[in-house]
């Protein structure tokens, strides 16, 4: 187990070291000189010099890639050109509305995708697989943020049964306003998620283990026990491999629902072009990801061993 | 898109013969084809099906409920929706399928490649893979976007840099299998070239993989650029799109909410007709 986590946490850092990098020429790339883009495209040389120097800009590249490390080091993701605080401290007081969002919408996801994918597989090929099946296919075609909406106009303005958005003040608030939004995100990926998990566990039924375990008599809810410990492998992985993909739709999510988690964060960054945010933001999600999947394949590795003996 | 990584698993396509007749015996085939030619037909016949141009306003009919003069009534700016909606299926669907062209053909070919030769080749690939599928896809697409600046070729630049990826890991995996069959060890030991292994035997195999998966993507893709549109950094106004549609006619809920709804069942249809000749396709073509 040891010798696997070190190898998978090495990989890790190779992936970390990588972001990094790519974050940082976000703010360097060719197109995007952001003083250009803060002044306008009228704004005078000078101008454009003068701020270039204040926030380090002029300095070569090689200098400014060793201050971003420096910095990161020390906790300082940069400074907001808009409202002058660091951009540390605007995502800590927003990110867990987001974490709360990502957590609620992987609840609802496998709650949802369990229930649907066993009954698919036990029934393969009668009704219930292809309702199931087809129900994959649309949900897969279905626009998140469309789906969200929708939602609203159903169970919030039509059946007054959930707030319209926002966040709330007391805790009660909070659940009810995450309800909605956690089913929308959990969309995004409950078709795929659904369609991997019946294809699992109709592997494992047809596994030698499962004939023995009927052989010797053992009901069929016995065996689905068994079939579901052997299926639930799959379905961890599954989901820490669509995580980020989870943590992408929360982005447009929050704007539906009028949440002020770090997807709103990221979005305001963009409209008022305030590259630090857009960066600061870009590079939490991504390690977030990075290390949600660490977490997964650690945990997978230590619920199979022939994971982490292979 | 890393959101369909796990719907095809690496095969060795079969060969030509027999395609067609099991093509129309595919029953999703055949219907997602009906579904996505009935549509694009629309698309492509837009100014001559539909009953007003996309941007002409009717001024004594703002906010407009179905009526015989406006099938599907009119939004805010009292243009017709109907005819909005078929123009935006011309624009939708063009951006998303240019939009994979570049994902498609370059990410087939690095697969094929970092696969076929392995070593330190693979390694540097799959660990640029790896970082890009780090980026949560929206977080990626919307960053590039802001950098490259919104609009259609925004959304091109944004999908070339991050949608190739997932091609590449999954032709890879191909690869890793083709590579391993025995015409191509025959191949090897009858002296033909890598470069002639990979052109004539390696790659008509893998770019059958990357088909399959490219219509699985472009589902993905399409709902993507809708997405981009209901943020404001896809298709800009006053180019009809069913996202930037959406998101107008989301002001309007309580009253018209029709508005946002009909745009988001035209998504879910071309979304619904792709997936079904995605997996009509990937039936067909793999052996059975």
């Amino acid at each position: 187990m040891l010798r696997y986590a070190a190898r998978r946490l090495a990989a890790a850092v190779v992936v970390i070291l990588g972001v990094t990098c790519v974050t940082f020429l976000l703010l360097h790339v060719e197109p995007g000189d952001p003083a250009r883009a803060i002044l306008g495209e009228h704004a005078t040389p000078q101008a454009i010099q003068a701020l270039r120097r204040q926030w380090g800009l002029d300095a070569s590249l090689g200098s400014q890639f060793t201050r971003f490390i420096g910095d990161l080091a020390r906790g300082n993701l940069g400074r907001s050109f808009v409202d002058q605080t660091s951009t540390s401290s605007l995502i800590a007081a927003r990110i867990g509305q987001t974490a709360a969002l990502v957590a609620i919408a992987a609840v609802f996801a496998v709650l949802i995708t369990v229930p649907l994918a066993s009954a698919a597989a036990i029934r393969k090929d009668r009704l219930a697989d292809h309702v199931v099946r087809a129900l994959s296919v649309v949900g897969l075609g279905l626009p998140a943020f469309w789906f969200g909406i929708v939602m609203i106009e159903v169970f919030s303005l039509q059946l007054g049964l959930f707030p319209v958005g926002g966040w709330g003040s007391s805790f009660e608030s909070h659940l009810r306003g995450l309800i909605l939004p956690g089913l929308t995100a959990a969309l995004a990926i409950v078709p795929v998620l659904i369609r991997s998990l019946r294809v699992g566990i109709v592997e494992v039924l047809e596994a030698e283990f499962v004939a023995t375990l009927r052989s010797k008599g053992l009901g069929e809810l016995r065996v689905l026990m068994h079939v579901m410990r052997n299926a639930l492998i799959p379905t961890l992985t599954l989901l820490g491999v669509n995580i980020a993909y989870l943590i992408g739709s929360t982005v447009i999510v929050e704007r539906v629902f009028d949440l002020n988690g770090i997807g709103s964060l990221l979005l305001t960054g963009i409209s008022q072009r305030d590259f630090p945010v857009v960066q600061a933001v870009t590079f939490v999600l991504a390690i977030g990801v990075v290390l949600v999947n660490l977490a997964t394949d650690l945990l997978v590795a230590w619920l199979d061993p022939r994971i982490r003996l292979g | 898109m890393s959101l369909t990584v796990d719907l095809t698993e690496p095969f060795v396509p079969t060969s030509g013969s027999g395609f067609w007749r099991r093509a129309l015996k595919s029953r999703s085939l055949v219907a997602g084809t009906i579904i996505i030619g009935l549509i694009a037909l629309a698309a492509v016949l837009a100014p001559v099906i539909s009953p007003y141009p996309p941007d002409q306003q009717d001024l004594f009919h703002v906010l407009g409920g179905f009526s015989s003069r406006h099938l599907l009534g009119t939004d805010e700016l009292g243009r017709d929706e109907l005819s909005r909606l078929t123009y935006a299926a011309r624009t939708d669907l063009k951006v998303g399928f240019l939009a994979i062209v570049f994902p498609f053909l370059f990410g087939t070919f690095i697969g094929t490649v970092a696969g076929y030769y392995g070593g330190i080749l693979d390694t540097i690939t799959m660990r640029i893979v790896e970082v890009v599928m780090a980026f949560p896809f929206y977080v990626l697409v919307i960053g590039l976007v802001f950098i490259v600046g919104t609009g259609v070729r925004g959304i091109y630049i944004a999908f070339a840099v991050a949608d190739w990826v997932v091609y590449a890991r999954a032709v890879r995996s191909t690869t890793l299998v083709v590579r391993e069959l025995d015409y191509i060890a025959a191949a090897r030991a009858g002296g033909l070239s890598d470069l002639r292994i990979l052109g004539r035997h390696v790659l008509p195999n893998t770019i059958t993989q990357g088909i399959v998966y490219a219509m699985s993507d472009i589902v993905l893709v399409i709902v993507a650029v809708v997405t981009l549109g209901y943020l404001g950094l896809g298709v800009q106004p006053p180019t009809a799109d069913w996202g930037a549609m959406i998101s107008s006619g989301q002001d309007f809920l309580t009253t018209k909410w029709t508005l946002s709804t009909f745009p988001g069942i035209a998504v879910a249809v071309t979304a619904l007709g792709l997936s079904l000749i995605g997996d009509g396709l990937s039936d067909v073509l793999r052996p059975s």
